[in-house]
C-alpha cells in the first residue's frame, strides 16, 4: 500500500538535535497522523528519547516539533508546551497506573466530559469492564497495560505514543494486546506511534516504519515498501525478509480447517482456519524463507505433485545478491499491485535459468501462516462513536 | 479514705496545663503544615543554588540546644527584637510570654521533623507517575493534589504526628521565649517541671507523667493505624477491613 502524500497539517514533524551525555540524537521526520507508525531500532538507538521529547517529558535542546499546526516545541521561538497541554496520550513501558485509584478512577483521570459517552465502548474494546472496581496492584501485567492504554485513549489524545507497551509479556498476551492496538487504530481512528525492537510486533501492526540507529534516522516510510527494499536488508535483518500481503476473507473450509483469502488481483491463498467474518480485510506476514519458486505456470491454479497449497502467479521484478558471500539471491515478486519478497539459492537461480521479468509460480507454504499473524487491516464496521 | 481513682483526679491547674499543651501543639502544627510540605516538596523535587545551606539551616533546631532557639526567638521576635518590635507597633502582636509565643517556639522546634518525614515520603513517590498524570492533561497543582500528596500520605501522617509530639514536649525554647505562666504558657512539661520543684507535688507530677505517656502513645498508635490504612489502600486493599472478615471466617 503506497503511502499517499498528506498535507502538513496532518503530520507530526520533527527536526531536532539533542545531546544526552555522549549520546547524540539527531532526527528529521515527518510522520503521517494516521494508522500505526513503528519506531524500530536496537536498544539505545534513541527511540524512547525521541518519544519523550515529543511527549514533552524531557526538555528539547534544539529544534522543532509540531503536530499539524500546533507547535509543541520550537527552541528558536523559545516555545515549549508543557506535557499536560500537548494532548498526547502516552503508554509507557511500565503501565504506571495510579495505585490509589481503582481502575475506573484511573480511566477517568484524564477524561474530558465529551469522552464520557465513549467510556463504555473503549472499556468494551479493551475487555476491561470486569476490572473497573479493582485496584491496580491486583491486576496482571496484561490487564494493567490494557487499562493504561484505555486511560491514555480516554484523554482524547490527538496522537497516542506507546513505548514498548508489550515488553515483559508472554507471547499469548502480546498477540492479544497487538490485536487491541490494531483495533484502536482502525476502529477508534487514533494515530499511534509505537516504539519497539521486536520485528514480529511491528510487522503485525504497523503501517509505517521509522528505522533508527545510534541516534539517527536511517530510513522512514510505508512499512510494506521498506520491507521490500533490498538496501535495508541488513538493519532489517530481524524481519526474516518478511513481506506482507493484504486480502479479504473469502470462505472458511470447515472440513479441511482452512480459510481462503482472496488477494486484490483475484488469486486465492489458503491458510489454517481462523475466526474472522467473511469480507474482512486481512494482513498476512510471509517470511521469505517460506516461499519457493516453480518455473511452470500453475494451470488453473494447481501444479501437480506438489504439497504446496498456495500457488500464486507472479513476475520476478528484481533480483539481487545482498553480498558476494551470500549463497542466496534476494527476489522481489510482483502480484498485481502487491509485492512479495523471496529468496532462492544462487544454484537454483542459475540452474532454473531465472531472469528478471520472468513469470513464475510462487509456492507459499500453507503452514507458514497462523491465525495470530492475520491481523485486521481494516474493519468493515463503522468506527466507534 | 482515697479511692484508687481519686489518685488520678486532676486538679484545675493540671487540667489547664493539658488543654494548653494540646492547644499550643495543635496551633503550632496547623501553622507549619503547609509551609513544611511546600519546603519538603522543594527539597525533594527541585535543584537550586544554596540547597545544602537551606538544608543545614532547616536542621538547626534539631541540633541546637532548645534554650538557644528560645533565646534567638526572643532576640528576633521579642518586643525589642528586630521583627518583634515591628510586629508589636504595626500589627499589635506580642509574642513573648503569650501562648501564641509558645506555639511559635513549638512550631520552630517541630518544623525540621515535619519537613524531614514529608520529604522522605515525597522522594519515594515515583516522578514518572507524576509525568503520566501530566500526559493525561493534569496541570502542576492537580498532579500535586491527586497524585503526589495522596501517595505521600503515610509519610505526611507520620510527619504530622512527630511534629505534634515534638511541639507537645517542647520545654527549653518555650520557657525561654514564652516563660512559665500558669493558665497561659504553662504546658504539660512546664507544669511537670514546676511540680517537681514544689515540695509535696510528687503525686501530681506522677499523674502528669502518666498522662504525657498516654497522649504520646495515643497519637503514635493513631498515626500508625492511619498510615497503615493508607499503605494498604496503595497496595490495592481496603484498609484492613477485609482482614477482620477473613479472621472471623477462619
Amino acid at each position: 500500500m503506497a503511502e499517499q502524500p498528506m498535507p502538513d497539517k496532518q503530520r507530526l514533524t520533527i527536526d531536532i538535535m539533542q545531546h544526552q551525555g555522549r549520546f547524540q540524537l539527531a532526527a528529521q521526520l515527518s510522520l503521517p497522523m494516521r494508522g500505526v507508525t513503528a519506531l524500530f531500532g536496537s536498544s539505545g538507538c534513541g527511540k524512547t528519547s525521541l518519544l519523550r521529547l515529543v511527549a514533552g517529558l524531557d526538555r528539547l535542546q534544539k529544534g522543532r516539533i509540531a503536530l499539524g499546526q500546533t507547535v509543541l516545541a520550537d527552541t528558536e521561538q523559545g516555545r515549549c508546551l508543557p506535557p499536560h497541554r500537548r494532548r498526547l496520550g502516552v503508554v509507557f513501558q511500565e503501565p504506571r497506573l495510579f495505585p490509589h485509584y481503582r481502575v475506573a478512577g484511573n480511566l477517568r483521570y484524564g477524561m474530558p466530559k465529551h469522552m464520557a459517552r465513549r467510556f463504555g465502548a473503549i472499556v468494551e474494546l479493551l475487555g476491561i469492564r470486569q476490572l473497573l472496581g479493582r485496584y491496580p496492584a491486583t491486576l496482571s501485567g496484561g490487564e494493567a497495560r490494557r487499562v493504561a492504554i484505555g486511560r491514555a485513549l480516554l484523554s482524547d489524545p490527538a496522537l497516542l505514543l506507546m513505548d514498548e507497551p508489550l515488553s515483559g509479556l508472554d507471547a499469548a498476551r502480546k498477540t492479544e494486546l497487538l490485536r487491541y492496538i490494531r483495533r484502536l487504530s482502525v476502529e477508534v481512528g487514533v494515530p499511534i506511534v509505537f516504539v519497539s525492537h521486536a520485528p514480529e510486533e511491528i510487522v503485525d501492526v504497523a503501517d509505517a516504519l521509522v528505522l533508527m540507529d545510534a541516534g539517527k534516522v536511517l530510513a522512514s516510510g510505508s512499512l510494506d515498501e521498506m520491507l521490500l527494499r533490498f538496501d535495508l536488508s541488513e538493519p532489517l535483518a530481524g524481519f526474516d525478509g518478511a513481506s506482507r500481503l493484504v486480502g479479504q476473507v473469502h470462505r472458511h473450509d470447515d472440513n479441511d480447517r482452512l480459510t481462503e483469502i482472496v488477494l486484490a488481483d483475484g488469486q486465492l491463498l489458503r491458510v489454517p482456519a481462523f475466526d474472522a467474518p467473511q469480507g474482512q480485510s486481512i494482513r498476512l506476514r510471509i517470511p521469505a524463507r517460506d516461499i519457493a519458486l516453480a518455473t511452470q505456470p500453475a494451470v488453473s491454479g494447481v501444479l501437480n505433485g506438489l504439497s504446496y497449497r498456495n500457488q500464486l502467479n507472479a513476475v520476478i521484478e528484481e533480483a539481487t545478491l545482498l553480498s558476494d558471500s551470500d549463497a542466496s539471491v534476494e527476489l522481489r515478486l510482483r502480484l498485481g499491485d502487491q509485492a512479495l519478497r523471496a529468496r532462492v539459492t544462487r544454484q537454483a537461480w542459475r540452474e532454473l535459468g531465472l531472469t528478471v521479468g520472468q513469470s513464475v509460480t510462487a509456492l507459499v507454504r500453507c503452514v507458514a501462516f497462523s491465525a495470530q499473524h492475520a491481523f485486521a487491516a481494516q474493519y468493515s464496521q463503522a468506527p466507534i462513536e | 479514705m482515697i479511692s484508687d481513682w481519686g489518685v488520678m483526679q486532676l486538679s484545675q491547674a493540671e487540667f489547664d496545663a493539658i488543654l494548653i499543651s494540646l492547644k499550643i501543639a495543635g496551633v503550632a502544627v496547623g501553622w507549619i503544615l503547609v509551609p513544611g510540605i511546600a519546603l519538603a516538596w522543594l527539597m525533594a523535587r527541585r535543584e537550586f543554588r544554596g540547597k545544602a545551606l537551606l538544608d543545614g539551616v532547616l536542621h538547626l533546631p534539631l541540633v541546637l540546644p532548645p534554650v538557644v532557639v528560645g533565646y534567638l526567638l526572643l532576640v528576633g521576635l521579642g518586643t525589642q527584637g528586630v521583627l518583634g518590635s515591628w510586629m508589636h507597633q504595626h500589627l499589635g502582636i506580642r509574642l513573648p510570654f503569650t501562648w501564641q509565643g509558645a506555639a511559635v517556639a513549638g512550631g520552630v522546634m517541630a518544623f525540621p521533623l515535619l519537613v524531614r518525614a514529608v520529604r522522605l515520603s515525597l522522594e519515594a513517590v515515583d516522578p514518572e507517575l507524576e509525568a503520566a498524570a501530566a500526559t493525561l492533561g493534569a496541570g502542576r497543582l492537580r498532579v500535586l493534589f491527586t497524585v503526589t500528596l495522596p501517595l505521600a500520605l503515610p509519610g505526611l501522617l507520620t510527619g504530622t504526628v512527630l511534629a505534634f509530639a515534638r511541639a507537645l514536649s517542647e520545654f527549653g525554647a518555650t520557657i525561654t521565649f514564652a516563660s512559665n505562666i500558669p493558665g497561659e504558657t504553662r504546658t504539660l512539661p512546664l507544669a511537670l517541671y514546676s511540680l517537681i520543684q514544689t515540695p509535696g507535688g510528687e503525686a501530681a507530677a506522677a499523674r502528669l507523667c502518666v498522662l504525657a505517656i498516654i497522649i504520646a502513645m495515643v497519637s503514635l498508635v493513631t498515626s500508625e493505624w492511619l498510615a497503615r490504612r493508607a499503605r494498604l489502600r496503595l497496595q490495592g486493599r481496603d484498609g484492613g477491613e477485609t482482614h477482620g472478615g477473613t479472621a472471623n471466617a477462619g
